[in-house]
C-alpha cells in the first residue's frame, strides 16, 4: 500500500517515455539530414539511438511490473518491452557490423506492428470512452500503420525518407503520449463509466 | 589574350570552382536545419508552456507533491532541445563540413 503510494502516477511514466521519443526522433531525424556516412564518422553515434531503444525497452520491464493492473494489460506492456528490445539490439548489431543485411531493419518494423497490435487488444473501451481510450487506439494505428518506414529502410537503407519517417513516427508518439490523462474527456466525450476525471 | 583562350580558361576552372562551392553549400543547408532542430524543440517547449501553463506545477507548486512536482512535460521538450543543440549538434556540424572538405 505505501510502495503503491510512493509510485509516480501511470501518466507520468507515459510522460517520461514520450521524452524518450521526443529524443529517438531528433536523434532519427539528424542522421537522415546528414546522411548515414557523417552520421557514422564518430562510431558512438552510430550507437546512440538503438542503443537509446534497448534501453527504453529495459525500462518497460519495471513498468510492466508496477503499473499493470490486469493480466492484458501485464502482457502488453511486456510484449512492448521485448519488441523494443529486439528492435534496439538489432539495430546495435547492424551498427557494429555484425549483422550485416539490411533486412535486420525489418525487425523493427515487426516491433511496430507487434505493438500496436498489443496495444489495440489490450484496449477494451471504444474511441470516445475516455482520453486513454482514445489514445490508445490512436497509438495502436499509428504504430501499424508507421511500421511501413522501417520495412522501407529494410529495401532502400540508405534512403532518408524512410529515416524521416520513423522519426515522424516517434514525434507522433511522444505527442500521443504526452496528451495521456488518469481520466479526462476526448473532444467533450467522457463515458459516466471511466469514473470521476482528474486533473 | 585573345577571346578564344580566355574562354578555354574559364571553361577549365568554372566548373572546379562550381563543384567546390556546391559541396560547401550543401553541407552549410543541412548544417543549418540540423542546427534549427533543438532550437525548434526548445521552442515547441516553450509555445506548450504557454498555451498550457497548468502543465507546469512549478507555477504554482503549493499543495503539489514531489511527482508532480518533477512531472513538467514542455520543460522536458525544451531541455531535450537545449541539450540536443548544446551536445551533440557542434559535432554533428562539424563532421558535415570536413565530410564537404574531403569530398572537394
Amino acid at each position: 500500500m505505501i510502495a503503491a503510494q510512493l509510485l509516480p502516477k501511470a501518466e507520468f511514466v507515459h510522460w517520461w517515455f514520450a521524452t524518450g521519443f521526443v529524443i529517438l526522433a531528433l536523434l532519427l531525424a539528424s542522421e537522415a539530414i546528414v546522411g548515414e556516412e557523417v552520421w557514422g564518422r564518430r562510431p558512438w553515434r552510430r550507437y546512440l539511438w538503438p542503443a537509446f531503444m534497448f534501453g527504453m525497452g529495459v525500462l518497460m520491464f519495471p513498468v510492466m511490473t508496477f503499473f499493470t493492473s490486469s493480466t492484458i494489460h501485464m502482457v502488453a506492456h511486456g510484449s512492448w518491452a521485448q519488441v523494443m528490445m529486439l528492435a534496439g539490439a538489432a539495430e546495435l548489431g547492424l551498427a557494429r557490423g555484425k549483422l550485416r543485411s539490411p533486412w535486420w531493419h525489418a525487425s523493427t518494423s515487426f516491433a511496430l506492428l507487434v505493438a500496436g497490435a498489443a496495444v489495440l487488444v489490450h484496449e477494451q473501451n471504444s474511441w470516445l470512452f475516455e482520453r486513454a481510450a482514445f489514445l490508445h487506439h490512436l497509438i495502436g494505428w499509428t504504430a501499424i500503420g508507421c511500421s511501413v518506414f522501417p520495412l522501407l529502410k529494410a529495401v532502400r537503407p540508405r534512403w532518408p525518407a524512410a529515416t524521416f519517417g520513423m522519426a515522424a513516427t516517434f514525434v507522433a508518439f511522444a505527442v500521443i503520449l504526452y496528451c495521456d490523462r488518469d481520466i479526462a474527456p476526448i473532444f467533450g466525450h467522457l463515458s459516466y463509466f471511466a469514473g470521476v476525471p482528474k486533473r | 589574350m585573345s577571346a578564344d583562350i580566355a574562354h578555354t580558361f574559364r571553361s577549365t576552372t568554372h566548373p572546379y570552382e562550381h563543384a567546390e562551392s556546391e559541396a560547401r553549400s550543401d553541407a552549410r543547408r543541412r548544417a543549418r536545419v540540423v542546427l534549427a532542430l533543438g532550437p525548434t524543440t526548445a521552442l515547441a517547449g516553450v509555445v506548450w508552456a504557454l498555451v498550457q501553463p497548468w502543465r507546469l506545477t512549478l507555477l504554482h507548486p503549493l499543495g503539489q507533491g514531489f511527482w508532480w512536482l518533477l512531472a513538467e512535460p514542455p520543460l522536458y521538450v525544451v531541455l531535450v532541445g537545449v541539450l540536443f543543440r548544446l551536445l551533440l549538434v557542434p559535432g554533428i556540424v562539424a563532421d558535415l563540413f570536413a565530410a564537404a572538405e574531403e569530398r572537394e
